[in-house]
């Protein structure tokens, strides 16, 4: 085994396949200087605070109260026509607000993706964007039922995958992942709105 | 009170459909507000299925989570792997070699091809059409019986990892792989000759369910649902992983944007797809089929969006790692879920059986709407 693991000085080894060397993960880097991000910059002013560049995928945030202002002139002057997905990640001790909430875009003329993201606190309700994609209306459903972040705006805002009544939002990273007890909503006072069975209801020890 | 005048006055009423009905393909439910045979308005109401996926993954290490996946879209569960391993991968830098690859794609385009195949059985059995059934499942049940030769299973089947495959091919698989799809443009054509100039079907299909391009775009649609309207948007092609930009094919568009079209569009994808198997097994390269990965899959703090071409349209991941070996947010993007909200839309002053062939054109799978 020795032998084989030394190379021999006549032959200098042959560069290994990318598959067989260590995998070397995409670094992050600042991306305010791209010109997609600069477009954006210009097309509606003050709307990038930070702007990062991972794996070829550009993030920009955006401030909370211009969110429909950008996500208009995304559309109407940056000509991303689709809303691809909508989602929010839960940073539950977070200073700068406990929410993400996750935009990203496409264009069809060149096929350039563009990720939005807004920092959200918790009780506070963001502009729903259904007025600029249509297809925003059941990707903010859902967010509302797995987040409980509120969108102002929104023509139909009612839970989705879970049912009417339904107590907790379960991707909240405080939502137990074993479940709450489903009673919920029927008895309010030993299952208190937020989510979780209270000590000595119903399966509970 | 003005509701229950106007439901006393006029001739409308509201009909539950589903959600136990054969034609909603699942636990669909959907609100049907009818005026006589004519549809006035539909509400979808679904997460009869749901269990949870999403938050599943967060106490799943990376590759636990791709049995989960199986379950979404259970019609098709090596797209499903192929995102997950494919978001992994983006995030970890990892290049798999070419064997892992061409396999891959093989897989998955018999799985489209089942995907399909399911779709146009059901369809046209809802619209009436009884005897392609029993012809379409029997060619189902090869693709089946060869998943089984590989992974050991036959729906739920867990065959990818992140950095490769867990298996190299059976033995004398690919030949059987290339003799079960040489015979399949015979049976496809021979389908095609029951359904596509049967009058009948044409009557309840062409003009039926339209959407324009401009639309199904606003709606969000995806896959065969956006190119049946005529827009030329495909993952594999726009955005090539594995090695789809080595093999040549072409994406069948429609003109009209309904079900006909729609339907025409699913049957060239399925020659298309028999061409991409044929190809890959061709080059089939030699060598390993799983890259030099650390044991513990561990992705550094970051975020990254993958998607691919399943059956059904984009299926996305997005994957928040924050650094430790269980994902941090998994979040998918159902293609069949954002098509579907497109329903009410399509089926606005048609008739009742109009309804079914919308549902059955959407091609909707309810474990990957719910999740």
């Amino acid at each position: 085994m020795a032998d084989q693991e030394k190379p021999s000085p006549a032959a200098p080894a042959a560069p290994k396949p990318p598959w067989e060397e260590k995998p070397v993960p995409p670094v992050a880097r600042d991306a305010k200087e791209l010109p997609l991000v600069r477009a954006l910059a210009d097309a509606v002013t003050g709307a990038v605070v930070e702007a990062v560049e991972l794996a070829g995928q550009v993030s920009v945030v955006v401030p909370v109260d211009r969110l429909v202002e950008v996500c208009r002139a995304c559309k109407d002057k940056l000509d991303f026509t689709f809303l691809v997905d909508l989602t929010a990640v839960d940073w539950k001790d977070r200073a700068e607000g406990r929410f993400d909430v996750v935009y990203w875009l496409h264009r069809f003329t060149d096929s350039c993706r563009l990720r939005l993201k807004v920092r959200l606190g918790d009780g506070i309700e963001l502009p729903s964007v259904t007025s600029v994609w249509k297809t925003a209306n059941w990707m903010e459903r859902e967010v509302f039922d797995m987040f409980g972040v509120y969108f102002g705006g929104h023509p139909n805002l009612e839970r989705i995958l879970t049912w009417e009544g339904f107590n907790g939002h379960p991707l909240r990273k405080d939502f137990p992942i074993e479940g709450i007890d489903t009673g919920a909503a029927i008895y309010p006072d030993v299952y208190p709105p937020g989510g979780g069975p209270v000590k000595g209801g119903e399966g509970v020890e | 009170m003005s509701d229950v005048h106007t439901f006393v006055d006029s001739e409308e009423m509201e009909v539950s459909f589903g959600p136990q009905h054969p034609a909603t393909h699942g636990v669909l439910r959907v609100m049907v507000k009818l005026d006589g045979e004519r549809i006035i308005e539909t509400k979808p109401i679904i997460g009869y299925l749901h269990r949870g996926t999403e938050k599943l993954f967060e106490r799943e290490t990376y590759n636990g989570c791709i049995p989960h996946t199986d379950r979404m879209d259970y019609t098709a569960a090596a797209t499903a792997n192929q995102g997950l391993v494919g978001a992994v991968e983006k995030l970890m830098g990892i290049t798999i070699p070419p064997r892992a690859a061409y396999i891959r794609m093989i897989l998955a385009e018999l799985q489209r091809l089942s995907s399909h195949i399911i779709w146009f059985a059901t369809h046209v059995l809802d619209i009436g059409a009884q005897t392609p059934f029993f012809y379409t499942f029997e060619e189902r049940e090869k693709i089946l019986d060869l998943y089984e030769e590989y992974c050991g299973a036959r729906l739920t089947l867990n065959c990818m990892r992140a950095g490769g495959l867990p298996y190299d091919l059976p033995a004398g698989w690919s030949e059987r792989c290339r003799a079960f799809v040489d015979q399949l443009p015979g049976k496809i054509a021979d389908w095609e000759r029951l359904i596509t100039n049967n009058r009948i079907w044409k009557l309840r299909t062409i003009g039926i369910g339209v959407i324009s391009a401009a639309d199904a775009i606003d709606w969000g649609l995806t896959g065969p649902p956006l190119r049946g309207s005529g827009v030329k948007w495909d993952i594999r092609k726009v955005f090539p992983y594995d090695r789809y930009d080595e093999v040549d094919f072409d994406v069948p568009i429609g003109a009209n944007g309904d079900t006909y079209d729609r339907y025409l569009v699913r049957m060239e994808e399925m020659r298309q797809s028999i061409g991409i198997i044929r190809q890959c097994l061709d080059r089939l390269p030699d060598g390993p089929v799983m890259a030099k990965v650390p044991k513990v899959i561990k992705p550094p703090k970051g975020e990254v969006y993958f998607s691919v071409e399943a059956p059904k349209g984009e299926l996305g991941y997005y994957v928040v790692s924050d650094g430790t070996d269980k994902p941090y947010r998994l979040r998918v993007r159902p293609a069949c879920f954002i098509n579907l909200q497109a329903l009410p839309e399509l089926v606005r002053g048609l008739l009742v059986a109009d309804l079914i062939a919308v549902i059955g054109t959407l091609d909707i799978v309810l474990g990957e709407i719910d999740r």
